[in-house]
């Protein structure tokens, strides 16, 4: 192989102390106890759901992911809805995919999220989009996230572009990668974080966890890489309101591990959606205990309103104020 | 081989409504042998294109002709005679095979009668899965010989993504995770240590981006 040859991390890929000044950043830096949330932008071109959605998460998160065209559905554009999250109050962390944009769109994208006063960006492969409702569309896939986020932090630590060349103002912007901790082959799991680390991200995200014995194995797996000591790792968890759903999630939903127990769990309980959040706030305080786990990040799929309640039930209120942003 | 499976007859049907003296040309490599464009197809679909016009009541002359190769002049020649006694031609080869056609029979015109699909294998009969992309930069030293950019359904060359599991891709249709066949390929030849590096973006311009692409080698010209 000729051009993809090994990339060079150079000593700059630590970083300064203060990589972009976002909120996420500082409170991790802080060694604060991070809270995430996840938004789904509207599938229609009603910005005012942003704006209602908004008092969900402000107050009860440190930093809001919005989703890039999810499992290939197509909503309102991840950066078009961060914007409006700003003018809400909250801090965007916006998620970029390598399927629908190459790495032209990719980083004219993320120029442009950043000067409209985005810091945080979540580097994503994608889900293919014949999981969504436009199965006949073609796909780019041109870049993989491993690649993305070795070239935002290029761009960010070195002012260059992808193709080497020079910018006179580079994004100052926090990266953020996923890993799916119960997708296979599961001994890569780890090797896919300290890639990651070596890419220059900052922060990884993981899938919901609800299968917690895999996810302490793949954390000692981890740590034994030294990866989290290099990035923080944010814990994902999705707080669920029936049986059906946690089904749903088993059966359906590729590289997803849960327990038969948590769904009897759910069918015998009187109060399907109150056993949901106990799950939830239950989950949160044994990741709590895990050797390396910075934060959650709370994605209430179909049902945002909840978060405040598990954020409170979880004992994670109030969240930290951070001091001068800059 | 080129694997390409055969169009709907009523699509070929509605191709060449209007003839009244049809030819059909197979070819003898890469479709003969997935079953798509070899003789036996040629026949077939003749006489599934004469009875569908005698439905219709219409009394359509259907020729049948082999090439040895459709995509080379010379053996596209052999088939001369009988293109000229036809109004239209439907070609069973693959997509290369009706373009060669079309570049010699200038006044002739030619459809296609298969959906060419892609570079694959056999994996048993009646069986074929895709196995190369065409790229223009082999990988597969990287990766045991597996590829990641034909087998793996994003292309990843870092690894696999959150959707593999149980050794099966997230697109379905029971379709191989071609990360689980990369990473377990490289465990039995002990060579895991090759997915510890990165790997940066790839150079796509020999790939199709680059827009068609032409092989020229002054060493063999004549």
């Amino acid at each position: 192989m000729s051009e993809a040859g090994e990339e060079k991390i150079p000593e700059a890929a630590q970083g300064p102390a203060c990589k972009s000044g976002s909120r996420l950043e500082m409170l991790l830096a802080r060694g604060e106890f991070v809270v995430c949330g996840e938004m789904a932008p509207p599938q229609s071109a009603d910005g005012s759901l942003i704006e209602r959605k908004s008092e969900y998460f402000r107050g009860f998160v440190d930093a809001v992911n919005l989703t890039d065209n999810a499992t290939g559905i197509v909503r309102m554009s991840s950066i078009a809805c961060a914007t409006l999250a700003l003018k809400q109050g909250l801090e965007p962390i916006v998620q970029m995919t390598c399927r629908d944009r190459n790495r032209l769109a990719l980083q004219g994208d993320l120029l442009g999220a950043y000067a409209l006063g985005v810091k945080n960006f979540l580097c994503l492969t994608g889900d293919h989009q014949c999981m969504g409702n436009h199965a006949q569309a073609k796909n780019v896939f041109e870049l993989d996230s491993i690649q993305l986020i070795g070239m935002v932090r290029a761009m960010r630590d070195e002012k260059v572009f992808q193709s080497g060349e020079e910018m006179k103002v580079a994004p100052r912007v926090f990266i953020g990668g996923a890993e799916n901790p119960f997708a296979d082959p599961f001994e890569f799991r780890a090797l896919r974080v300290a890639k990651k680390a070596a890419a220059g991200a900052d922060f990884i995200q993981t899938q919901a966890v609800y299968d917690l014995p895999r996810f302490e194995k793949w954390m000692e797996m981890v740590r034994e890489r030294g990866a989290h000591e290099k990035l923080a790792i944010i814990a994902g968890v999705l707080p669920c309101r029936s049986a059906r759903g946690l089904e749903y999630q088993k059966e359906q939903v590729p590289g997803m591990s849960v327990p038969d127990e948590l769904i009897r769990r759910m069918k015998a309980a009187e109060k399907p959606e109150e056993e949901g959040v106990s799950i939830c706030v239950e989950t949160i305080a044994r990741l709590r205990e895990v050797e390396g786990v910075r934060g959650v990040h709370i994605m209430p799929v179909m049902w945002e309103r909840i978060l405040p309640t598990v954020v409170e039930q979880a004992g994670l209120l109030p969240r930290p104020e951070v001091g001068d942003e800059e | 081989m080129i694997v390409g499976k055969g169009k709907p007859v009523e699509e070929v049907v509605a191709m060449v409504e209007g003839y009244d003296r049809i030819l059909v040309v197979g070819c003898n490599s890469c479709v003969a042998v997935c079953m798509a464009g070899g003789e036996k197809e040629v026949a077939v679909l003749a006489s599934a294109l004469r009875l569908a016009f005698r439905a219709k009541g219409r009394e359509v002359q259907v020729e049948e002709a082999m090439t040895e190769r459709q995509c080379e002049w010379e053996f596209v020649e052999t088939v001369r005679e009988k293109v000229e006694r036809a109004q239209a031609v439907v070609s069973i080869a693959c997509g290369v095979g009706p373009q060669t056609m079309a570049r010699k029979f200038l006044d002739k015109p030619i459809y296609p009668g298969i959906n060419t699909s892609f570079m694959g294998q056999p994996e048993e009969i009646g069986v074929w899965s895709e196995q190369c992309g065409g790229c223009g930069d082999c990988v597969l030293d990287e990766y045991g010989a597996v590829c990641p950019i034909a087998r793996c359904a994003k292309r990843m060359l870092n690894g696999p993504c959150g959707g593999s599991q149980d050794g099966k891709c997230e697109v379905g249709n029971d379709t191989d995770c071609g990360w689980q066949l990369i990473y377990d390929r490289l465990k039995a030849l002990g060579q895991l240590d090759r997915l510890e590096r990165n790997v940066g973006p790839k150079d796509w311009s020999t790939d199709r981006d680059k827009g068609p692409r032409k092989i020229v080698r002054e060493d063999v010209r004549v």
